[in-house]
């Protein structure tokens, strides 16, 4: 099948380039088998759409990221959304206030499975420099988390390696992950039907 | 270029002059002229220095309490910054209350501004201030039912298990 | 502004029971403010009444900063303006010179005056490309972007980090700038200018951007001054109180600056007052940078204040020299002398008057420390600003007003 791409194909010079590969699968003229869970993974972590759910200074950061020198949008990540109901994975960056709990857990509750969440900054992840009555000691008090990125800020360079760390997960999650028995008991450990 | 400008001296001297020997502890930190009044007479300070042409300190820089745990019946001091922008002149002034009766005149309706200020010195402190249109907490969570900056109240949530006394130093 | 100006539709009266909606916008709202709620009762798309919640964030850094030493302040400091910290950083270590009576050399407040005009450039680029987001233009903001990431190499070349800057130390800076921070610094100067311009071009005479920003959110000198404005808020409002001017502090008074003003407090005055501030602050800063270059030979090594008891030693010198590593033990333990005293020190922040106010009883933590921020004062008047208008409107008014929310609550 002629490729569209002409450049670095052929790796003169020996320069490290990485050649995605297709899933582990069977395939012949005009058909490929592998997995589901391969192929559902594969398209999922690289369309996700994330909710930015920024409080303070880790959101600026995120902006950063988005812009055109860190870009994240090369990741599948270009569409954000600020609707629970459209989005996959909940980035947490920034202080959460015990004022702001229960609007994050509501937020979190409004989200379709299968839902990730990233947590980061020091803040969001363990309350941070704010070691006071009024902030929440890391959000995974309240709700479950999949990757932490800790920093304060977190370079953009480290939000870009949480989110291929949560690409990671995305792709190698089992289809039936969800509807398990470990997964409703982590649900219900946090109180969450 | 003004005419005279306004010394310390002169606003001490037309304090004075206007209110006696109500008011004391007139000092100058760092070059700002500072002192304390009774605290009936907070409203009638702020509008003296509002209305008066020479003074007129029409800008309320800012309003906070200060916490003294340990003087009998003064033990929260309500500051007041003001600022006079034409002749760029600040004053601040100082009324104290005891914490058990915290009532102090509100100053909103002489300065929009007061209105949040007083809220966060109630928030903080449990400063009542007799007359706001809307005293209630508006940074912490509603339902506290302490005033987090007074002295005695610590800083940490003492609710986590997780952190280890030795380490910490305590 | 209240009524309709081309009523299309003329119902009979008491035909409709007139009611009005309660419309809940925040805490978590798009375009990335940050956490503040507003809870606005709308009659159709006008709005009736506004009432805003905040705290959402709130850190309670006052009541922190009586447990920490005062070195130990400044990354509390950094987190309250974070667009831009460095302004936030140095208001700090100039209420702790004015409290610990020193004075700091000449090339230091050359320094500091080009760090914190870079923070201002950075924070208002911030400010004016959300107004056009939030307008529906898009592109602003991702070409600014680019500039700020040139300002945060040059942050990165002095101290080390890119946002929560933590940079200086009382009296001077951790180390003397380096060749390639100035290089860094002469690029942006060569560029920038000409990418102000051209975002000036895609916004102020833009048909679409000034129906939407003229008139709406405006407000009058003296409601202003009684709200306590300050900042790029008051100056579009019209009144020139710009702390850099009335009380110079880190050798303003040796440069020549203009101050912007505009007329009606709208949004495109707060617009326009801030593309012209960024100007000064070019202006500025390269007028400061030359100054520095003035300084030969062993004047420009000169990069703090010769006061060992407040100011942290290197490390070379704490591993090696004996006095060096006594001053280090002493700072740190709180045994140097710090003045028994309450100072008041404001510095013009991104926002406006940015005010510390600092009792100390001579111990290693200030006895009380006082932020006076200048959006919690002034976002009070949000309800006032956006009586009567439409709701897209609020929307701008919110964004041009330049909320940080972490200022907003300490």
């Amino acid at each position: 099948m002629a490729r569209p791409v002409q450049y670095n194909v052929k790796n003169e010079g020996g320069k490290p380039i990485q050649v995605v590969d297709s899933p582990a699968g069977y395939g012949g003229e005009g058909f490929f088998t592998a997995k589901l869970s391969d192929v559902v993974g594969l398209a999922r972590k690289n369309s996700l759409w994330p909710l930015p759910f920024a409080t303070s200074c880790c959101g600026i950061e995120f902006m950063a990221t988005m812009g055109s020198h860190y870009d994240l949008a090369r990741f599948g990540a270009e569409r954000v959304g600020f609707s629970p109901r459209q989005c996959d994975l909940l980035m947490v960056m920034g202080t959460i206030a015990k004022k702001m709990g229960p609007v994050l857990r509501q937020v979190y509750l409004q989200m379709a499975e299968p839902r990730w969440v990233l947590s980061m900054g020091a803040c969001a992840s363990s309350g941070g420099i704010f070691d006071t009555y009024s902030v929440l000691q890391g959000i995974d008090q309240i709700i479950p988390v999949d990757v932490y990125i800790p920093g304060c800020p977190p370079r953009p360079e480290a939000v870009l390696d949480g989110f291929m760390k949560i690409q990671d997960l995305v792709g190698k999650e089992s289809i039936r992950r969800r509807t398990g028995e470990k997964y409703k008991e982590l649900m219900e450990s946090y109180g969450i039907q | 270029m003004r005419s005279m400008a306004l010394t310390n001296e002169r606003i001490q001297e037309r304090l004075v002059e206007k209110f006696g020997d109500q008011l004391t502890g007139f000092e100058e930190p760092y070059g700002l002229l500072t002192f304390i009044a009774p605290k009936a007479l907070n409203l009638k300070i702020l509008q003296f220095l509002y209305d008066d042409a020479e003074l007129g300190f029409r800008f309320l820089t800012t309003l906070c309490a200060v916490h003294y745990p340990d003087m009998p019946g003064n033990q929260l001091a309500i500051v007041y910054h003001l600022h006079n922008l034409k002749d760029n002149v600040r004053i601040r002034f100082k009324v104290f209350t005891p914490v058990s009766e915290p009532d102090i005149f509100t100053a909103t309706n002489l300065y929009a501004t007061a209105n949040w200020m007083e809220r966060e010195t109630y928030d903080f402190f449990g400063v009542n201030f007799v007359g706001h249109p809307n005293l209630k907490r508006i940074l912490n969570v509603d339902e506290m039912d302490y005033f987090p900056m007074l002295k005695q109240y610590p800083l940490e949530d003492g609710t986590r298990i997780d952190k280890d006394d030795a380490m910490f130093g305590r | 502004m209240a009524e309709l100006l081309h009523p299309h539709v003329k119902l009979p009266e008491g035909s409709i029971e007139k009611q009005t909606t309660t419309l809940n916008l925040g805490p978590t709202h798009p375009a990335t403010h940050g956490v503040m709620q507003n809870i606005l009762e709308l009659d159709g798309e006008r709005i009736v009444s506004a009432e805003q919640t905040i705290g959402y964030i709130h850190r309670a850094f006052e009541k922190l900063a009586e447990h920490r030493p005062l070195y130990q302040i400044t990354t509390l400091t950094d987190r309250m303006n974070y667009c831009s910290s460095p302004i936030n950083n140095m208001g700090w270590h100039l209420t702790c010179e004015k409290l610990l009576k020193v004075k700091t050399p000449k090339r230091v407040d050359y320094l500091r005056i080009i760090i914190m005009e870079l923070a201002r450039i950075s924070d208002h680029l911030i400010c004016n490309s959300i107004v056009g987001v939030d307008s529906g233009a898009y592109t602003g903001f991702l070409y600014v972007m680019q500039y700020r990431e040139l300002i945060y190499e040059i942050y990165e070349e002095i101290c080390g980090s890119r946002l929560t800057t933590n940079i200086g130390r009382i009296g001077g800076f951790e180390r003397n700038f380096t060749a390639t921070a100035f290089n860094k610094l002469e690029k942006f100067l060569d560029e920038y200018p000409r990418v102000l311009t051209e975002f000036e071009h895609l916004f102020t005479r833009n048909r679409i951007f000034m129906e939407r920003t003229q008139g709406t959110g405006a407000i009058s000198a003296e409601r202003a001054l009684n709200y306590g404005f300050t900042g790029p808020n008051l100056r579009a409002a019209g009144v020139d109180y710009d702390v850099r001017v009335h009380t110079p502090y880190s050798s303003y008074e040796d440069l020549a600056f203009t101050v912007p003003v505009g007329s009606t407090g709208d949004n495109y005055d707060r617009f326009l007052v801030r593309n012209e501030e960024m100007r000064q602050s070019l202006s500025l800063i390269t007028q400061a940078y030359r100054k520095v270059q003035e300084f030969k030979g062993a004047e420009a090594d000169v990069y703090h204040a010769d006061v060992p008891e407040y100011y942290l030693p290197s490390k070379q010198d704490v591993y090696t020299k004996m006095e060096a590593l006594i001053w280090h033990f002493k700072i740190i333990m709180g045994e140097t002398e710090i003045p028994v005293g309450e100072v008041y020190q404001s510095v013009e922040g991104g926002n406006g008057e940015l005010g510390f106010y600092l009792i100390s009883d001579g111990g290693r933590n200030p006895y009380r420390l006082h932020f006076r921020r200048p959006c919690f004062i002034y976002y009070q008047a949000y309800s006032e600003l956006t009586k009567g208008a439409m709701l897209s409107d609020a929307i701008m008014t919110m964004s041009s007003l330049n909320l940080i929310a972490g200022e907003l609550d300490s």
